[in-house]
């Protein structure tokens, strides 16, 4: 058996699966200063009367990361960096003491100028005075050479526990994308701590053996044990948990949008023949950029509870709330008042919801019912736009190779899942306005929990090799190795290939029917004068998101 | 945290699939340690720096400015129109207003292709700059367009496409042609009868470094501009002035180029050339991309840069100076000149050799054009190829007169070449037909 458990907002929602089939489900509100008290909570009431041992795998999607920053509750963290030439590093300046060390590395990881230790050393020493206890360290082109990061860790060692290396985050290029998510992963990482502990001793005291993993962005899991080195990773995991609660009702053959419809806002995420469309360069959180991958949302100022109001003699909708619907105790009219007086939604007050719509169609001099109808098709209308305008920006993403230009993937949604309260009621609408097949989703709290618990594991891996230098890399696995100058890119991608199963076995997939997708597999032959003087390889693969085969 | 001053948009296209052949300068690897520069700088994430995905151009964008001989298949890759695409991005968005700047960071490069292409010359086959002009004059009507050419070698190709038109200044700043490929670019190349004095050649002395370069943009370049008065200004961002360039002899360096950048605030850049692809590409195009964007780039610099090993000696800014005063004496004549040189003919002919170093080819042309005070006049260009080909191309500019448009049908009309090609961009009416 699975569980599944979501904390969200509001609720927070568990299942207890037996292969695909719920046994039981759960729903108890979310207590925002413990969400610890919230998950355990769900877990016993799934786990009442089942034998513990039989319960093979746990699933859990917080949103402790995500709330810890956007409520800033996050702990101090020293920022050391090492730039060399390019952008000032004074405009990436993040976190409670920041610091420009020496050191610069180039785009092939050539060193241009050692680290000074003695200069580390006396930033070691002040840190210590002032009592921070994270460390982040980061340099630029770290990815290509991670010896400058290592270096200065070495000697913060003899003052601090925890340092975070930019290296061990992303194999990616971007530097201030490689500051602001090593902080991130240090600022989280003492409130991360507390919860981490707290939910490995529960589960040992309830019996629970079997491994309890941790919902990510990207809709995949990792280990609970993993997800403390990568706290930052958790950040958006209920979006994720939407997402993948929705992929049992999509077809594998075709492309489809997910909506998820809720009072404020509408979150939007596109499949791609039933895989979800990664953000693999990472998302922003609070406008900070980050290099955390994540499956590709939108959220739009469209819902249920969208403040309705004309203007210029025009119906607006949206994207602000102004509190529930007149139906529901509001002051403004809303789209679920418009449904509620077209007899769609049977809950509320319909005298209340009759006095919204009328207040507009006044204004407007329209009959009532055209009016309500009105109200919720520009509703509609706006999240039809927007998942169009979104599809149309994933297929105009830059692409750096004709090959990708030529022959990349094109989307072609044919399908709408539409999960949240006012589902049913916006999916014929949408339908209509889209002339795409558009089917509700029941149960979607539900489905959220079923989603996480039957996530799959998920990992990437970046290789980086250059047989000039003689030297391979996959900086997140902590891999280094010398090579020779006959070094090839099939030597390259079997490696990684190699490295990717090792991690996915460490993150607890099942290895029987892992799938790996390449990212990036790129050989450059590197001609000095008219020769050449080796190649400079970069291999990326993932293994994608999914659902565990029930 | 960073913000644009200038909305800036990017087309990043480096063809990592495509090469002139695997040890050319023009191959697969030229742009991969730019792009590792500028995705580990986070450029591309900066608040105000948008990056688009290229457009492709189509057959007919490419016949504004070209007659491709036999036909533009023979004598392009699919990388070309993705290339010119790339560059006509960045305009349509500019034209839009959805942007205030622009950078086609594009390969392969254009400025050496002239009106008739019979293939490759200097790595180019079509001008990605005339495509992408003859564009924005055609679908959004900019009038008055300067280029200003900053690859080191001179852009004789876009000068070609240009060489007639009174609507389009043309200003190269490159290494004197004496020393370097493609051996021309001198004042005394200074346009055609209906256009003298708007092609502007101005041939910099080897080992030129910032001083004298950036010397020649405020006092030379800047002042012109401002007399002339463009709709739009058009940067060929060549970047093989620099120090470390393996087929130049200049002495420009990444700071230089920024600092170019920002006194020249042209509103589109189009990569040209740059072949010094680790020591310099990554610093230049950074340090160009930031100077348009309006942000900080005093830190751009190559590893090992020195101003002291580059300063510029005494008896090269005294040349520079004086190469400035006759682009001057140009430029001010430039009214008087037509009688001058060209007298006074209603059709001028010129006969002219065109080697295309990289296919291998040479080309024979004859030109004739209608002598116009209203418009850049009908063109009619007899061509042949050592491979063969024997063509006649007539082209009416956008701005063509009534007169000279009739002037260029009836050259249609009676042309019998092999190929004969009726290029009217005003109407876009391409025809051709075959004897």
């Amino acid at each position: 058996m699975i569980i599944g458990i979501d904390v969200g907002g509001t609720h927070t929602d568990g299942v207890l699966l037996s292969g695909d089939t719920i046994i039981k489900s759960a729903k108890i509100p979310t207590k925002k200063d413990n969400l610890y008290e919230s998950v355990i909570k769900a877990l016993d009431s799934l786990i009442e009367n089942t034998n513990p041992s039989k319960i093979k795998r746990t699933v859990l999607s917080t949103t402790l990361t995500t709330n810890a920053v956007v409520q800033k509750k996050t702990s101090p963290v020293a920022v050391i960096v090492s730039a060399g030439p390019g952008i000032d590093p004074k405009f990436y300046k993040t976190g409670d003491y920041y610091f420009v060390a020496k050191g610069a590395l180039d785009h092939r990881g050539r060193e241009l100028l050692p680290v000074d230790e003695q200069e580390i050393r006396q930033v070691s020493e002040d840190i210590k005075k002032i009592g921070i206890k994270n460390i982040a360290v980061i340099s630029k082109f770290s990815p290509r050479n991670p010896s400058h990061e290592n270096q200065k860790e070495k000697i913060f060692l003899a003052n601090f526990k925890n340092i975070f290396k930019g290296h061990n985050v992303s194999g990616h290029l971007n530097f201030p994308g490689r500051i602001n998510t090593t902080w991130l992963n240090a600022a989280v990482y003492d409130s991360y701590e507390i919860f981490f502990k707290s939910v490995n001793k529960s589960f040992i005291e309830r019996g629970i053996k079997s491994p309890v993993h941790i919902l990510k962005a990207d809709g995949g899991t990792m280990p609970l044990e993993q997800s403390l080195k990568f706290p930052a990773q958790t950040i958006f995991s209920g979006p994720a948990a939407s997402v993948m609660g929705a992929l049992p009702s999509s077809d594998k053959n075709i492309d489809s949008i997910i909506l998820d419809i809720g009072g404020t806002t509408t979150d939007i995420a596109v499949l791609a023949k039933g895989v979800p469309v990664i953000a693999q360069n990472g998302i922003k959180i609070q406008n900070i950029k980050t290099l955390i991958r994540a499956i590709e949302t939108r959220s739009i100022g469209a819902g249920g509870d969208s403040f309705v109001r004309v203007e210029n003699s025009k119906i607006l909708a949206g994207p602000e709330r102004k509190g529930p619907a007149m139906a529901f105790g509001g002051g403004f009219p809303t789209p679920t008042d418009a449904l509620v007086f077209l007899g769609e939604i049977n809950e509320g007050d319909f005298e209340k919801a009759k006095k919204g719509i009328k207040s507009i169609s006044e204004k407007i001099n329209i009959p009532m019912k055209e009016t309500a109808e009105k109200i919720v098709d520009i509703t509609a209308q706006y999240i039809v736009d927007s998942f169009n305008s979104m599809v149309s920006d994933i297929n105009n993403k830059p692409v750096y190779t004709l090959h990708d230009f030529l022959d990349g993937y094109v989307l072609n949604p044919q399908a709408i899942l539409v999960l949240g309260a006012p589902a049913g009621v916006f999916a014929k609408r949408i339908e209509k306005l889209s002339g795409i097949k558009t089917l509700p989703i029941e149960n979607f709290s539900i489905a959220n929990a079923k989603g996480a618990a039957m996530a799959k594991p998920t990992c990437t891996v970046t290789l980086f090799a250059d047989t000039a230098r003689k030297k391979a890399y996959a900086v997140s696995e902590n891999y280094e190795e010398s090579i020779s100058s006959n070094y090839s890119r099939e030597d390259a991608y079997a490696k990684a290939k190699a490295l990717l199963y090792a991690k996915a076995e460490k993150m607890g997939a099942n290895m029987k029917n892992i799938e790996i997708e390449t990212i990036e597999d790129m050989s450059f032959n590197m001609i000095r004068g008219y020769r050449s003087s080796g190649k400079n390889i970069r291999i990326t693969l993932q293994v994608r998101p999914g659902l565990v085969s029930a | 945290m960073l913000k644009a001053k200038n909305k800036t948009g990017l087309v990043f296209f480096p063809a990592f699939d495509w090469a002139i052949d695997p040890t050319h300068p023009e191959r697969e690897e030229r742009l991969l340690y730019t792009k590792d520069q500028v995705f580990e700088e986070g450029i591309m994430d900066i608040d105000g720096i948008i990056e688009y995905k290229p457009l492709e151009v189509t057959k007919n964008e490419i016949n504004r400015a070209h007659f491709c001989v036999p036909d533009i298949e023979s004598v392009t890759t699919h990388s070309h129109f993705i290339s010119a695409g790339g560059a006509k991005a960045i305009a349509q968005k500019f034209a839009k207003g959805e942007i205030d700047k622009g950078f086609a960071l594009v390969r392969p490069p254009g400025h050496h292709a002239m009106r008739v292409v019979h293939g490759g010359r200097g790595f180019c086959n079509i001008n990605i700059e005339a495509i992408m002009i003859e564009y924005l004059r055609k679908e959004h009507g900019y009038k008055k367009i300067a280029i200003v050419d900053t690859d080191c070698h001179h852009g004789d190709g876009t000068q070609d496409v240009y060489w007639h038109d009174p609507d389009v200044l043309f200003i190269s700043l490159h290494q004197d042609g004496r020393t370097l490929y493609p051996g021309s670019g001198f004042h005394d190349e200074l346009g055609g009868p209906n256009a003298c004095g708007y092609t502007l050649n101005i041939p910099l002395p080897p080992n030129t470094s910032e001083e004298g370069y950036l010397y020649t943009i405020e006092n030379c370049v800047l002042p012109i501009l401002d007399e002339f008065k463009p709709d739009i200004i058009v940067n060929s961002a060549g970047q093989d002035n620099h120090y470390s360039d393996p087929i130049t002899n200049m002495n420009f360096t990444a700071q230089g180029y920024a600092k170019l950048t920002t006194l020249l605030n042209p509103d589109i850049a189009v990569l040209e050339g740059g072949y010094s692809i680790e020591a310099a590409l990554p610093y230049v195009n950074a340090g160009i991309i930031l100077a348009m964007a309006g942000i900080d780039y005093s830190k751009v610099m190559e590893p090992d840069y020195d101003p002291k090993n580059l300063k510029e000696s005494p008896e090269t800014m005294k040349y520079i100076k004086n190469v400035c005063e006759k682009v001057f004496d140009v430029w001010n004549s430039r009214h008087n000149l037509k009688k001058k040189i060209y007298g006074n003919d209603p059709i001028f002919k010129r006969k002219r050799n065109i080697m295309y170093d990289t296919d291998g080819i040479y080309e024979r042309q004859f030109q004739y054009i209608t002598n116009c005070d209203k418009c850049g006049g009908a063109l009619k260009i007899d061509s042949e190829s050592d491979r063969g080909w024997k063509i006649t191309g007539i082209h009416a500019p956008v701005n063509v007169c009534e007169k000279c448009l009739l002037q260029a049908e009836a050259w249609y009309k009676e042309s019998n070449s092999e190929i004969n090609y009726f290029h009217d961009n005003k109407n876009d009416r391409f025809e051709r037909k075959k004897h």
